[in-house]
């Protein structure tokens, strides 16, 4: 599988009051160029930390990066210098979609100015050393006018009525779904190979969720960007991924084409979790147990206190990636072999 | 539906109106935010109230239990209209109603030991003793899945699902008859929500409790709810049992609602999934069908003339083509 992004033994730790909290636990993820790859877990399991850490833009005083590596096409971003990396890959070639549209513009200015104003630094069309040093410095004209032509095509791409009008208005005049769109165009706008989405459409209904999810799917595939989508909604993974990974308490579990990953979990942890999503018949089956705490994570593997598998090899050693064929990976020592809703 | 059960909560055309006011006060306008609004819930039922955001889900649910007044229309709990009683015999029926929000762990007093805070709606609307109180409230505490040692802690030495369970036990102290849940579930991990959702059963199985539930995931409402009533803009558009909602919606809008959810396995919802645009402003609504404006069957007749709820197929639905 070529590669676009691949994340090998990322280790992140939180300062805490009552001692280092481990988030990551050597993580792996790959991602393939125009492949959307869910990443799904519930709260607190780390999807944020990654994202952020991909991005770099984990929380300077409080994480640590212990070890592991980010690679870009190639090369390791943690490595790299932070400004070349800050110029040429973050809100260039990866770019963001927050999980709340409502607190992610600016209240005060109208939205063109903000997209504009994204656009002075991270326009595609920008050549290196071609970018204003300061925000009173100079955004060459004939830049900015490809560049307003390239926002009003996006805003077209992304439904918003009227461009030229939307430009002018301030965000409070937008509704969330409409936000999400704006959101979603300015990721677009500097022509990334990576979007990374944190849970895009949480603060939505579900009928403008499938609107947005619709539109976000079609726009990348038809532009060939590649986007890891962090969400706890099994349902929205399952309608917008090619493939989906899931993590638990900072441990990546089981990493499987989207079909596979729903028809035939091998990971105790992904047939519990599928369980839980509420069945028409009114059956609701819960995982007993809670999430550990990162401070003192469970050893070996950080399932097995909830694991109805659990053996004296699961609770010293992590289990090691294994392959079931194909793209279908699981880190676990006693992988179920059944279609789901048997066993588990 | 003809079951010979007195329904324990019955709404009669209600309605709440907001006034708009412009800069300097004056009122330009009315939000009709429940417009007419008939239901009937049993007891030992639980009823699904869904909708979109805005449409009027939780201003009901906050005109049955008194803190908003309703603009028109009648509220009868046990028989009797409490819409409009005097704030002294409001009062009085406030033990038996009870309402959930979204986290109900956030609502607990940081500087209160959990003991204290399950005591006080005993100590304002009972005359128990403090010895009676006190089994009263290990009783509850026990019922949600907590031990007694729980007691002596404060809030924030609680996780976050303890939290929860402690604040229900602060609604349930008084012995509810009706309890509204408000998105009970809403932000919540699927696995998390499940032991919720088992609590709530639980807990309406011991204290014969009546739900009416309120949310906009229809799988959760699905799994929890005996029938179902869909809201739009104010207006419930359908309403019956669950099982036959969800397996023929009849209404164009609960039908594209369902069309929305998510289906692990199913066909691909984005794939298929033709509602467009967003709910109208509330302060704008459109004359005729509320849902014209978004309706793939529409007609002329929808703009002049509103749909009154009419019988079909064993539920009620507010079309003229369905």
């Amino acid at each position: 599988m070529p590669e676009l992004l691949a994340v090998r033994g990322l280790r992140v730790e939180y300062v805490t009051d009552r001692g280092p909290a481990q988030v990551l636990d050597a993580i792996n993820l790959d991602i393939a160029p125009g492949e959307v790859v869910g990443l799904v877990g519930e709260s607190g399991c780390g999807k944020t930390t990654l994202a952020r850490a991909i991005l770099g833009i984990l929380p300077a005083g409080a994480a640590r990066i212990r070890g592991g590596e980010v690679r870009f096409r190639g090369a390791d971003l943690l490595s790299q210098d932070p400004a070349a990396v800050n110029e040429r890959v973050r809100g260039r070639a990866i770019t963001f979609i927050p999980q709340d549209p409502f607190t992610s513009f600016s209240p005060l200015f109208p939205v063109g100015t903000q997209i504009m104003d994204l656009m002075k630094w991270k326009s595609p069309r920008a050549a290196d050393g071609d970018r204003p040093a300061s925000l009173l410095g100079r955004y060459p004209r004939e830049r900015r006018r490809a560049d307003r032509a390239a926002a009003l095509e996006t805003l077209r791409a992304v439904q918003i009525p009227e461009p030229e009008r939307a430009l002018r208005r301030l965000p409070h005049e937008f509704s969330g779904g409409q936000r999400q769109r704006l959101m979603i165009a300015m990721a677009l706008l500097p022509e990334p190979d990576l979007i990374i989405a944190d849970e895009p459409t949480t603060a939505l209904d579900v009928t403008i969720q499938a609107q947005i999810l619709r539109l976000l799917r079609g726009l990348v595939k038809e532009r060939g960007v590649s986007v890891l989508f962090t969400t706890h909604d099994l349902g929205t993974a399952h309608e917008i991924c090619d493939r989906v990974v899931v993590m638990y308490a900072g441990q990546e579990m089981e990493a499987a084409p989207t079909d596979a990953f729903f028809g035939r979990p091998a990971h105790p942890y992904t047939r519990r979790l599928l369980a839980s999503v509420p069945a028409p018949d009114g059956g609701i089956r819960d995982i007993p147990g809670e999430v550990p705490s990162l401070v003192a994570p469970p050893p070996g593997c950080r399932f097995h206190p909830r694991c109805d598998y659990a053996t004296a090899e699961c609770r010293a050693l992590r289990p090691e990636p294994r392959t079931l064929g194909g793209d279908h990976g699981v880190r676990c020592h006693h992988p179920v072999d059944a279609p789901v809703g048997a066993g588990a | 539906m003809s079951a010979p059960v007195a329904p324990l909560l019955e709404l009669v055309d209600l309605a709440r109106h907001f006034p708009v006011r412009n800069t300097f006060g004056r009122r330009v306008g009315w939000l009709r935010a429940v417009d007419g609004v008939s239901l009937a819930v049993r007891p030992g039922e639980t009823l699904g109230l869904v909708g979109e955001s805005g449409c009027g889900k939780s201003t009901l649910g906050k005109t049955v239990m008194g803190i908003y007044t309703p603009t028109g229309g009648d509220i009868l709990f046990g028989g009797r209209e409490i819409g409009r009683l005097p704030r002294r015999e409001r009062r009085g029926v406030a033990r038996d109603l009870q309402y959930v929000y979204q986290d109900p762990g956030a609502s607990l007093d940081p500087r209160w030991k959990v003991v204290h805070s399950l005591h006080e709606p005993l100590r304002i609307h009972t005359a128990l003793s403090r010895a009676e109180r006190d089994r009263e409230v290990r009783a509850i505490l026990s019922a949600v899945g907590l031990p007694d040692a729980h007691l002596d802690l404060y809030p924030h030495e609680l996780s976050g699902g303890q939290q929860r369970r402690v604040g229900l036990a602060r609604i349930l102290t008084l012995r509810p008859r009706l309890v509204i849940l408000d998105e009970p579930t809403s932000g919540l991990d699927v696995s998390v929500q499940a032991s919720v959702l088992k609590l709530f059963r639980s807990l309406q199985e011991t204290f014969a409790l009546t739900y009416v539930f309120i949310s906009h995931d229809l799988l959760v409402v699905r799994a929890m709810c005996a029938s179902i009533a869909v809201m739009y803009l104010g207006k419930i558009v359908e309403e019956g049992p669950a099982a036959a909602v969800f397996e023929r919606p009849r209404h164009p809008y609960t039908q594209s609602l369902l069309a929305a959810v998510p289906r692990i396995g199913g066909r691909r919802v984005i794939q298929d999934f033709t509602l467009e645009g967003e709910p109208p402003n509330p302060r704008e609504i459109p004359s005729g069908c509320r849902f014209r404006t978004r309706c793939p069957v529409a007609q002329s007749r929808c703009a002049e003339e509103e749909p009154g709820p009419r019988p079909l197929d064993g539920r009620t639905v507010a079309c003229h083509f369905a």
